[in-house]
């Protein structure tokens, strides 16, 4: 990475997200009163904190082209049962109850991972399957009966206010701290271990990623293992914040992950998009959906439609800008990492991210770490024979 | 096994599993085989299995429109501002039509322009439009239909079948025959199995795709005024999550998610299914949510069993030779 060459493609989406959030914190700045506050700035972050971490999730699993619709449940069945373990045993510590929020993540997440990987079966129709049936064993196990915030132990209720570091009057949050550092060491996973490179092969041509030997079933095994895990963290997070929880908490949160993934330049085709955009991407959202019942000018009723449009326009800019963008940045690029341009462009031309062609050494190269054929061919890997 | 078993393998599992819900619900209940409960099991869901045959369309083409239920809301609540509004009853009904044409149309053409993934775009599309519902009506319900409109939603028309099934019966034979003998229905398919042979072959891809979204918003717009009309008023969050039922019925039906193939009669013997068994288990005292559960379970182990299937060595040496 020298000279120009720094600014990859995925820099730039977030370099532009980062611009249009800004532009939005300055206009909503001018329409509302007092927007500028400790306390929105604390109620947007401890928000965030749990679409981040949802976005997050979502993303480990849409870069293998697959998908997760099944995560709104997932964080329905954690906080549920992890607040009835929370209210059962008011002396236990806090890490078992995240290690069981987390765990059973996990779990449900390799149920879906199992059968996608192993049964074949398309992660859009498993998913949409176990969405509908980790809710409905939910429904069934919980009686109509819900968690109460007064039914927690204390340290549970007071975890979204407690504070790590307070700078200039803004409180950083121990959750939204835990959540940062969350995301960076998994974005740094993804981009630098070989585990993570690996997942973008797979999602960028998962042929040519099986003919290069690498382990395609148990790579989106452990993605959707790690999706689970997350929903998990996600699922004791939303317990935490809102204390009452409903055998329908969590509904819907399936598609606000797709969206910030997908307006944080994830490509749903799978193989490029990183964890900050998709972070950013939740933050834009969450920071709309925060500010926009503040402005007098527009009503709460027109949340929907805006955040509509911006997915849209975000795709859709991506596309035209992206594309113009990349091939002069193709040219421009040394020959051996011009591969990185074609599973950056998504929904690109003929041959592009979607047609995925024969090339059988290099189509796996999703990122461009100039490093990753040579792992290929240092580990041939043991599921190669049975794919 | 003869040639048409083979190819039709699909349908043949859809109809024993209906068949054996069917059987199975008329010894458990003494009122199932009652007509009155097979067109009541079709009135409640009927919206749903309406767009239903719509999507089979979106999606054997390779795409998918998740804004179904959101487009049929928006519909619903054009009709009912316009109603309020002092437009005239039948003219509000063109107005609600149209609007969800043009939605379908809008995001028709993003995704056959832009090449973006119709997920992505109906995902929008999805948030979008019930933003746009919302707008109309923010937390208001608006009733007040005319007499005439409401019994469309609950008299019967044709012997004991309201308007709405009526409609839908015809709207699968039609669908039936333009998707299996029709060049429009070829077209679909070929796109649907490689849309870039198909461009190659000189099909104007885009604008079947295009004619395809806005037939998905159309349909979806004409479900939501039956919805409005059986409902009696209007709330911006009619239909919330009606697109997972409603894929569901069309991926259980043998509908490849990737597209390229699928049939109607498997579509609507997967619709005899899921309301069969919704209302077996119903009659079984079964509650709705469990019943979802139910479906979702069948929806992965079809899809599942056919891929064991794939795999004895029987079925592969057939394929082979065939």
């Amino acid at each position: 990475m020298t000279g120009a060459l720094w600014i990859r493609p995925e820099r730039i989406k977030e370099l532009s997200l980062l611009g249009v959030i800004v532009l939005a914190v300055v206009v909503f700045g001018f329409l509302v009163d007092d927007y500028y506050s400790g306390r929105f700035f604390n109620r947007v972050t401890t928000s965030v904190a749990i679409t981040a971490v949802l976005a997050v999730a979502q993303t480990l699993v849409i870069v293998t082209r697959n998908i997760d619709l099944s995560v709104g449940s997932i964080v329905g069945v954690t906080a549920y049962l992890t607040g009835e373990f929370a209210a059962a045993h008011h002396d236990a510590s806090p890490v078992l109850a995240i290690a069981i929020a987390v765990g059973l993540g996990a779990g449900l997440g390799a149920v879906n991972g199992l059968i996608v990987a192993y049964g074949r079966v398309p992660a859009i129709i498993v998913t949409l399957g176990t969405l509908a049936i980790y809710r409905s064993w939910l429904v069934s196990h919980a009686e109509a009966k819900t968690i109460t915030a007064d039914s927690l132990p204390s340290w549970v209720v007071d975890l979204p206010t407690r504070t790590l570091v307070s700078v200039g009057g803004l409180d950083v949050r121990v959750v939204v701290a835990v959540v940062v550092a969350v995301v960076v060491v998994l974005q740094l996973a993804l981009a630098r271990l070989r585990w993570g490179r690996r997942l973008y092969a797979v999602g960028s041509n998962p042929e040519a990623a099986a003919q290069s030997g690498l382990p395609t079933r148990r790579l989106v095994l452990s993605a959707f293992v790690g999706c689970g895990a997350l929903s998990g963290l996600a699922g004791f997070l939303f317990l935490a914040r809102f204390g009452t929880i409903t055998v329908v908490a969590g509904g819907g949160l399936e598609l606000d992950s797709v969206a910030a993934a997908v307006v944080g330049g994830v490509s749903v085709l799978g193989g490029s998009g990183t964890l900050v955009g998709a972070v950013l991407g939740a933050v834009l959202i969450d920071l709309l959906d925060q500010s926009l019942v503040r402005v007098p000018q527009v009503n709460e009723f027109w949340r929907d439609a805006i955040l509509g449009g911006l997915i849209l326009a975000a795709v859709v800019a991506d596309v035209v800008v992206g594309r113009r963008f990349r091939r002069r940045w193709s040219a421009e690029a040394r020959p051996h990492t011009r591969l990185d341009d074609e599973a950056g462009a998504g929904g690109a031309p003929p041959g592009g991210g979607s047609a995925g062609g024969g090339d059988t050494a290099g189509g796996g190269d999703a990122g461009g770490e100039d490093e990753t054929p040579a792992l290929v061919a240092t580990d041939p890997g043991g599921d190669a024979t049975d794919a | 096994m003869p040639e048409w078993a083979r190819t039709h393998s699909w349908e043949l599992l859809l109809g024993a599993i209906l068949l054996a819900t069917v059987l199975y619900n008329a010894t458990n209940s003494p009122v199932y085989l009652d007509v009155d409960n097979f067109v009541n099991l079709f009135r409640l869901s009927i919206e749903k299995v309406i767009v239903a045959v719509a999507m089979t369309f979106v999606i054997i083409n390779g795409e998918i429109d998740l804004s179904v239920a959101s487009v049929m809301a928006f519909s619903a609540c054009v009709l009912a501002s316009a109603h309020q509004a002092g437009v005239p009853f039948p003219l509000a009904i063109a107005l609600a039509l149209f609007a969800a044409a043009a939605a379908g149309f809008v995001q028709g053409l993003v995704v056959a322009r832009t090449g973006i993934s119709s997920l992505v775009v109906t995902l929008a599309g999805l948030i979008g439009f019930r933003g746009a519902a919302r707008i109309l009506l923010e937390d208001r319900s608006i009733g007040d239909f005319p007499d005439w409109f409401g019994s469309l939603g609950r008299d019967d028309f044709l012997g004991p079948m309201p308007v709405a099934l009526v409609l839908f019966l015809v709207m699968l034979v039609v669908g039936g025959v333009v998707l299996h003998r029709s060049a429009f229905g070829r077209k679909v398919f070929v796109i649907g199995s490689n849309a870039e042979v198909a461009r190659y072959s000189g099909i104007a891809v885009a604008r079947v795709k295009l004619t395809i979204f806005t037939m998905s918003g159309l349909v979806a717009g004409i479900a939501g005024v039956f919805f409005a009309a059986r409902l009696g008023s209007v709330r911006a969050n009619i239909g919330e999550g009606f697109e997972l039922d409603i894929i569901t019925m069309v991926l259980l039906g043998g509908v490849s998610i990737f597209g390229g193939t699928g049939s109607m009669v498997g579509v609507a013997l997967a619709i005899g299914i899921v309301l069969n068994l919704r209302n077996g288990l119903g009659l079984a005292n079964v509650e709705p949510n469990t019943q979802t559960g139910v479906i979702g379970a069948l929806l992965i182990a079809s899809v599942l069993a056919q891929n064991l299937l794939d795999r004895l060595p029987l079925r592969r040496r057939a394929a082979a030779e065939a």
